[in-house]
């Protein structure tokens, strides 16, 4: 209870009525009880509140809908809309087409008028009581039937139809004393400032009323509805200033408001009748003056003298296991509503004291008031007796919990998965693993008809716990039936053709698999569904390209289209195969990867197998036909991979290292395979296999070329090791030398610095100069120990093969590793911060050497100094820090940028259009060029001609 | 007195012509599109200053294109 207005009763009365109303305010709080199952009720009231929609839906159709909410949401900046909404409401709309039953044209907002409430209401509330002994709903009390049923079993009292059939009805009660609507209290301030005190116009005199609504008009048809809304407020402002009635020459008091619900005229209080009164005396006209449409809102009508009651299917009630019911919030609400409501009534009939009246009077209004909002500023929430605050209707609809963001934009889905992910390079690449588990709770509906029956009885026969079972049948009248271990026979019995029967997930149904951000139509792709034991979704590592995967943890979402239109969508416009080629840069995104790239460049490097290894290789990659291999008993690991390749297949290409790649009639005559030739987004050997072929030949070429790769390191062993990065000893001397001949350089630059013998380079000053040349001279320095490291390292170490082949790694990676790691920089310059004028204790202040600045003269291998391990830590946050900032602001942007261009297209004449058929740009990119039909925004014409000559 | 500086002679500045009334009929005929559909540009925008052109004019805007040599795109005057 607000702590005021307690006091307040202490002070004022002494009588020992008003101790007893203290008591019960006390008590009151005590009297809530909490409902055991939030979530139970959470649910209740969605069902409840989308059937109460849906009647608001029914009533749609000739007419304009009235909506029946008492107007949490409503304001008065609506009513331009009403004025609209008006004139086609003469209007009978015609259907155009047969098939469309209602068209909604357009929607009004409103305020709900004394007489409006009463009408739509079925039963006047009068008692707080809920249920008799017998358990039965009080007449006139909060759950009356005819309000609605909320029990199995019971006949609604309205309408006639049972449970989940009746939508529920509105009820009201009258109440005593007008109270002021929480939400209404800015506009009525606004209507009490400006206008009279006596004589109700609006303080504007009466011949300048007309050129306002002029004005009005013309700026309507200037900025729209929302600047006609401007300019009203405008003027109501310009209005709280004048004193003096242009009409009756009455002199103005200041008027205040106190929050939320009070308000003072001079330092007196102006009760709610007399605020009643005040606004019922405004004149039709003056109303339209400050945006309201009269037929539909009267400033009046923001105080209520009638409340309605929401029908009981929006706040149900749940039965507790105990056999106890728990109430819904909005009943407890309305209980204490009622309650003070009737004693209100019975004081002002006994001609009780008016303290006392006034006190109920506001404690009706802060019932009221939190009816509507239980987090309004001023007031303390209204709570469970856990001390939990009550959930009112305010907090049912706002927020990312209320009912728009949670239900009606939040999309939940049946029949999906998700759990981590792992990699299976044995899969094919349009495959997807799914754990037994998982199978065996996702199903696929499949009609039953004379031919396959045989087929769908042995899924029933075998029930849902075992592998391929059925979990349900149809009837073909909708009605849904589980099967069990016990019913499975009767079920057996049962279907015939026309049932339906739900059977489990089976190797080669559809699938939609997803990994979120998704950003791009890659993100969510159809796979078939291959049934594997384990826990996790299994994919090939070839497809986390497009996923944006990776197995440190990630998890992905599996979907089941369950309808044929469904699947058929999926498999042609979704599945693996018809996503290959970008269309942001026109080559393949998916390609092989890390052990598929070295594996292929093992092989087509240098690589000669025996003949009866070659054909184990070809066996494991799942190629029965030996054919194309040469006859001889020595195979080239190049005649090898050519028996993948197409024998009318021609192509030259670069490898990373530029050196020509040949592939003359389907036998890859020159060159091997790299990164730059197999792997994603490179390369142009996967796109014209794609445009010769098609995608369904590329995907199972890449995935044998794939697997090709892995089985090839599985029978040579590929590993790292820490010898990867020795060097001989001349080697090791050569870096010494180089790294202290840098050093030596840049103690000469500090000595010239010194001696100012140093020349500045252009728009620099001397110690800028000097830093640049020092980095340049460093950087230098670790280039050449990566030249040395590249020279002697053994090219024949795994570490140099990945690094070469661009499977994992660079050059440098192995350099910081074997000699020397470099300089650490933080904004492109070396580590300045950190101690006064120097980085770290152990320098001298101001010191300008290398090691001062954070340069880090040995590799990971010999080991770091604990300073310059100091500065690698440095960078190592400040990137990290970097990366965990900048990731959701770019997704921000991009996000936005997806919203703003969501609905462009191309049209048929190649201009981009929006959906109101506005154009944006004239030819399409400018070139009116279809990327994902190019080889990297380029059409080669040479090629094409060449090709068809 | 310097020489005065004018924004349209600026190498930056795109090829900005008006179009004639028979050009812009059959523009709007070739897109199919009321003069509404089309991209608007200020009747107080600099590059278009020195052709004095009057709300419902079509500016021809000849640019150069990272992806094709020339594009042209054309837009309506409008005022505020």
């Amino acid at each position: 209870m607000p702590e005021e207005k307690k006091s307040k009763t202490e002070k004022k009365a002494k009588e020992e009525k008003a101790a007893e109303i203290k008591e019960e305010i006390v008590a009151e709080a005590a009297d809530i009880k909490e409902p055991a199952d939030e979530k139970e009720v959470a649910e209740g009231e969605a069902k409840a509140v989308q059937m109460a929609e849906k009647e608001a839906e029914d009533t749609v159709g000739k007419e304009a809908v009235e909506t029946a909410d008492t107007g949490a949401e409503e304001t008065a900046g609506k009513e331009g809309q009403t004025a609209e909404a008006e004139r086609d409401k003469t209007e009978v709309i015609e259907p155009e087409e047969s098939h469309v039953f209602k068209r909604v044209k357009s929607i009004v907002f409103s305020v709900l008028s004394p007489k409006m409430i009463k009408d739509m209401a079925s039963a006047k509330i009068v008692t707080p009581e809920l249920y008799d002994k017998e358990g039965y709903p009080v007449d006139g009390g909060l759950m009356d039937i005819r309000l609605g049923v909320i029990d199995p079993g019971l006949r609604c009292k309205t309408c006639g139809s049972k449970l989940k059939e009746c939508i529920g009805h509105f009820g009201y009660i009258e109440l005593a004393r007008p109270i002021i609507h929480i939400k209404f209290v800015n506009i009525i301030l606004n209507f009490l400032k400006s206008t009279c005190r006596e004589c109700s116009r609006i303080l504007i005199p009466k011949n300048k009323i007309s050129k306002y609504k002029e004005v009005l008009d013309e700026v309507e048809k200037e900025k729209g509805i929302e600047g006609r809304r401007q300019k009203i407020k405008e003027i109501i402002a310009s209005l709280k200033t004048i004193n003096k009635c242009p009409h009756c020459k009455a002199r103005q008091k200041k008027i205040t408001m106190d929050k939320p619900t009070t308000f003072f005229e001079d330092e007196k209080r102006i009760s709610p009748i007399e605020i009643w009164t005040r606004l019922e005396k405004i004149s039709d006209d003056d109303i339209l003056l400050f945006g309201l449409v009269v037929d539909y809102v009267r400033p009046e009508w923001m105080v209520f003298t009638f409340l309605p009651i929401p029908p009981v299917t929006m706040r149900p009630s749940i039965t507790l296991e105990s056999g106890e019911r728990s109430e819904d919030d909005l009943t407890h609400k309305l209980g204490d509503i009622v309650r003070i409501n009737q004693r209100l009534f019975e004081n002002i009939n006994a001609g009780a004291p008016e303290i006392i009246v006034e006190d109920l009077w506001d404690l009706l209004q802060y019932h009221v008031t939190t009816f509507f909002d239980n987090e309004v500023a001023q007031l303390p929430p209204a709570r469970h007796r856990s001390g939990q605050p009550l959930k009112t209707l305010t907090e049912r609809i706002k927020s990312k919990e209320g009912r728009i963001r949670h239900n009606l934009a939040g999309k939940r889905t049946n029949f999906c998965a998700r759990t981590v992910i792992s990699p299976d390079p044995m899969l094919e690449l349009n495959e997807v693993g799914v754990p037994d588990l998982i199978a065996m709770k996702l199903t696929v509906p499949e009609r039953i008809t004379e031919w396959n029956m045989e087929y769908l009885k042995k899924f029933v026969e075998k029930g849902p716990k075992k592998y391929p079972g059925a979990n349900y049948i149809t009837r073909p009248d909708g009605k849904k039936k589980k099967i069990t271990e016990e019913t499975k026979e009767a079920s057996l019995e049962e279907i015939q053709p026309g049932y339906t029967v739900e059977r489990h997930l089976m190797d080669g149904d559809l699938a939609v698999f997803n990994r979120q951000p998704s950003l791009h139509r890659m993100s969510m792709m159809c796979h078939r569904v291959r049934v594997l034991p384990g826990k996790t979704l299994r994919l090939n590592p070839a497809v986390c390209h497009p996923y944006n995967a990776d197995f440190d943890g990630d998890e992905m979402n599996l979907h089941i289209p369950q309808t044929e239109e469904a699947r058929a969508e999926a498999e042609i416009l979704m599945e693996v195969q018809t996503q290959l080629i970008s269309l942001r840069y026109g080559l393949s995104i998916i390609g092989c990867v890390q052990d598929a790239i070295s594996g292929n460049y093992l092989l087509t490097k240098n690589m000669i197998l025996d003949r009866d290894k070659a054909i184990d290789l070809l066996a494991a990659i799942g190629i029965d036909d030996f054919s194309k291999l040469p006859r001889k008993e020595k195979i080239d690991g190049k005649e090898l991979f050519s028996t993948l390749i197409p024998e009318d297949f021609n192509f030259t290409g670069k490898t990373r290292e530029e050196e020509e790649v040949t592939i003359k009639n389907g036998k890859l005559v020159e060159g091997y395979m790299d990164r730059s030739n197999l792997g994603e987004g490179s390369g142009l050997l996967l796109r014209n296999i794609h445009q010769k072929y098609g995608k369904e030949f590329t995907i199972n070429l890449l995935g044998k070329i794939f697997r090709l790769g892995v089985e090839v390191l599985l029978r040579n062993g590929f590993t790292c090791a820490v010898s990867d990065t020795d060097l001989p000893e001349n080697a090791r001397m050569k870096i010494q030398e180089t790294l202290s001949n840098a050093a030596k350089e840049v103690d000469n630059m500090i000595g010239m610095y010194y001696d100012k013998k140093l020349e500045h380079l252009p728009g620099h000053t001397l110690s800028e100069t000097l830093e640049l040349k020092i980095l340049e001279t460093l950087n230098k320095a670790r280039n050449e120990t990566g030249n040395i490291v590249a020279d002697f390292a053994d090219k024949n170490s795994h570490t140099m093969i990945m690094a070469q082949s661009g499977a994992r790694g660079n050059l440098l990676n192995l350099a910081q590793m074997a000699a020397c790691v470099g300089q650490q920089a933080m904004r492109g310059k070396r580590i300045k911060k950190g101690f006064e004028a120097r980085t770290l204790s152990n320098f001298k202040k101001d010191e300008l050497t290398p090691g001062a600045g954070g340069f880090i003269s040995n590799g990971f291998k010999t080991g770091l100094t604990p300073t310059e391990f100091f500065f690698g830590a440095m960078t190592g946050r400040d990137s990290l820090m970097d990366t965990a900032l900048r990731t959701p602001k770019s997704g921000y942007l991009y996000r936005r940028l997806a919203n703003a261009m969501q609905d462009l297209k191309v049209e048929y004449d190649e201009t981009v259009r929006d959906s109101s058929g506005r154009i944006i740009q004239f030819e399409y990119g400018e070139d009116g060029m279809d990327v994902s039909k190019s080889e990297k925004g380029i059409i080669n014409v040479k090629r094409i001609i060449k090709s068809i000559t | 007195m310097k020489k005065k500086f004018t924004v349209d002679k600026h190498i930056l500045i795109p090829k900005h012509t008006k179009l004639g009334d028979k050009h812009k009929e059959k523009l709007l005929e070739k897109y199919n599109i009321s003069i509404t559909g089309l991209p608007r540009i200020l009747k107080t925008d600099p590059g278009i200053k020195s052709l004095g052109a009057k709300p419902g004019d079509i500016i021809k805007i000849t640019r150069k294109s990272q992806t094709s040599s020339e594009a042209v795109f054309y837009r309506v005057v409008v005022d505020v």
